[in-house]
């Protein structure tokens, strides 16, 4: 290969000293923030994004609202300061508006928007860092916001990237590893293993793609379980924390709440 | 599920599945549901997420919060799941207000439209507030001329907030609201504060007032408004009531321990919402006495270490309460 850095080395370990199928840490902060429904932010080793979603409101453009159904607003926002060169740009760029589309439909067919007419729920994803798996981490962070925000969804949506560097299929690329070799982005929903999305920019190979997708589903699964365990957890505090309020219990339990409180800052 | 701390609290185990309340209820059944409950059974309640499977469709009908595929109730948000008989619902813990009739609620005046207004009701739609479910200034019947329509804004304008009742829903779902009483109406003289709908629970009545100078006005749509307190004698017909003072714009004359009372609830209010917890007004009336006794400046109730004193203050209280 041509490339400057070298995608695998011979040990089998790739440029950050992950394996071939190794995922990146994943991060979930579930915490509240400002006014919105329901906000989540994913962080997918270097790569970060904050998800708030409204709704379901009234809708803004009433020439846009549908009798029978939600409408789905997506709007990205790419921070100038989360790539190495510094860049600005605009909100009509192409790309993100591109971003902005792909996101919403894989979300379509996935929120019930038939319980909510003429309403509009907007989804704001704020990209901090980039570090390749840009759509992987918006759409991971827009289901946790989803579901943080009570929206009905038929399943979680959970998404990966996969490339083959010649013929050795690897998961959740790094920018360095996106520049160079083809890779696609899958969203599978977890539970009745159906597809919502898969997209590739680059060429991949015919024969290449089915190892890489099926290995992008079961990775899949892998990010279902952490998404599950951070909106259990977060299930769980909240409605602790209900039933602590006008319930009366044993003195005993004071100091035991203290801790419990200590946890609750976080939410 | 609602709980006060004046009354003793139910005994937990009525929410339990293992709980058989229908005598028709088929034995079977009963099985289904408790066979992965050993968790739940403990603590009173199943939590779930979307897309896990609650129950088989067979025996049971799906509820708010579940949809139904290959024969199986499964769950489209996460939340507790909640049963009475054969239904299965799931109650998201942090959503947007669902509407029921009769529900009190506060609201925002959106848009003024053709006969009517449009409220924001923290709901998914504005509420419709139509001019004939307003009472007039003085009580005085409407006639159905063009004129009054034109003065539409002189009764409520963009941005005002009022208290209204549910009235009806419409084919779509939005809710309309009336103010056909002279508890209802345009608000004044206070402030407004937001707290997820889920922590006001129904209560017999949801304006009430405490013994500092404030009255509190609790939506269920998760919009609280408090106002300087209102005599008795100068509401609701009685002799001091001013009926053109139903529609004004204008703050009374409030002095400055009534607003810091006010402040100070509103900041407790915000500090409670913030750490989930359901409010009553025992609660806040601890928390109330506390945050006066501590003396400290009423912005101080949003520090962190005294956030956390309130809290604590209401479970010692409630601790001695009993």
């Amino acid at each position: 290969m041509s490339s400057r850095v070298e995608i695998l080395n011979d040990g089998g370990y790739r440029s950050d000293g992950r394996k071939q199928y190794e995922l990146r840490d994943i991060v979930i902060d579930l915490s509240q923030r400002g006014t919105a429904d329901g906000s989540a932010s994913i962080t997918h080793g270097l790569t970060e994004v904050l998800v708030e979603v409204f709704g379901p409101r009234e809708a803004k453009v009433r020439a846009q609202t549908m009798h029978d159904r939600a409408l789905i607003n997506v709007e990205v926002n790419i921070v100038p300061f989360s790539t190495g060169e510094r860049r600005k740009r605009s909100r009509g760029d192409k790309r993100i508006l591109e971003l902005g589309s792909t996101i919403k439909s894989t979300f379509e067919p996935v929120v019930q928007t038939s319980l909510y007419p003429r309403s509009e729920i907007d989804i704001f994803v704020h990209v901090l860092q980039q570090d390749g798996g840009l759509l992987q981490a918006s759409i991971n962070a827009s289901t946790l916001a989803l579901i943080s925000a009570g929206i009905p969804l038929h399943d979680f949506v959970c998404a990966v990237t996969g490339g083959v560097h010649s013929t050795a299929p690897m998961l959740d690329l790094t920018t360095l590893e996106e520049n160079d070799i083809p890779h696609v982005t899958v969203a599978v929903m977890p539970k009745t293993k159906k597809v919502t999305l898969v997209t590739m920019e680059t060429r991949l190979h015919v024969d290449r793609f089915g190892d890489i997708f099926k290995l992008a589903c079961e990775a899949g699964q892998v990010i279902h379980k952490e998404m599950k365990r951070a909106v259990s957890e977060r299930t769980q505090k909240l409605v602790t924390a209900m039933e602590m309020g006008p319930r009366v219990v044993p003195s005993a339990d004071v100091g035991d709440r203290d801790a419990m409180i200590d946890d609750l800052n976080d939410y | 599920m609602i709980t006060f701390s004046s009354f003793p609290a139910p005994p937990q185990d009525n929410y339990t599945f293992g709980v058989q309340q229908s005598p028709g209820l088929d034995n079977d059944v009963e099985m289904d549901l408790n066979l992965d409950d050993d968790e739940f059974e403990s603590s009173g309640r199943r939590l779930t997420y979307p897309g896990e499977a609650i129950t088989s469709s067979q025996a049971f009908m799906r509820g708010h919060g579940t949809y139904v595929d290959h024969e199986e109730v499964i769950a489209s948000v996460s939340g507790t799941v909640e049963r009475v008989n054969k239904l299965i619902s799931v109650r998201a813990i942090r959503t947007r207000y669902n509407p029921e009739v009769g529900d009190l609620i506060v609201g925002r005046i959106t848009e003024v439209q053709p006969r009517r207004w449009k409220v924001d009701a923290n709901s998914r739609q504005d509420a419709v507030l139509m001019l004939s479910s307003v009472n007039l200034p003085g009580g005085v019947q409407r006639r159905k001329l063009e004129s009054d329509e034109l003065q539409m804004r002189t009764f409520f304008e963009e941005g005002d907030l009022l208290v209204a009742e549910v009235q009806a829903f419409f084919a779509d779902g939005a809710m309309s609201l009336h103010t056909r009483s002279l508890k209802y109406g345009k608000l004044r003289n206070g402030q407004l504060v937001t707290v997820p709908p889920a922590l006001i629970r129904r209560l017999k009545s949801h304006f009430l007032t405490l013994p500092c100078g404030v009255d509190l006005i609790l939506g269920l749509n998760g919009y609280i408004w408090i106002s300087k307190h209102v005599k008795q004698s100068e509401q609701e017909g009685e002799e001091g009531f001013d009926a053109e003072a139903v529609y004004s714009n204008r703050n009374d004359e409030i002095d400055d321990a009534t607003r810091s009372a006010v402040s100070r609830v509103s900041n407790i209010i915000r500090v409670l919402a913030t750490h989930f917890v359901p409010l009553t007004d025992s609660i806040l009336l601890n928390a109330y006495e506390w945050a006066v006794e501590q003396e400290g400046d009423v912005k101080d109730l949003l520090q962190e270490d005294i956030v956390r004193c309130v809290l604590l203050c209401n479970n010692d209280n409630s601790v001695y309460e009993v």
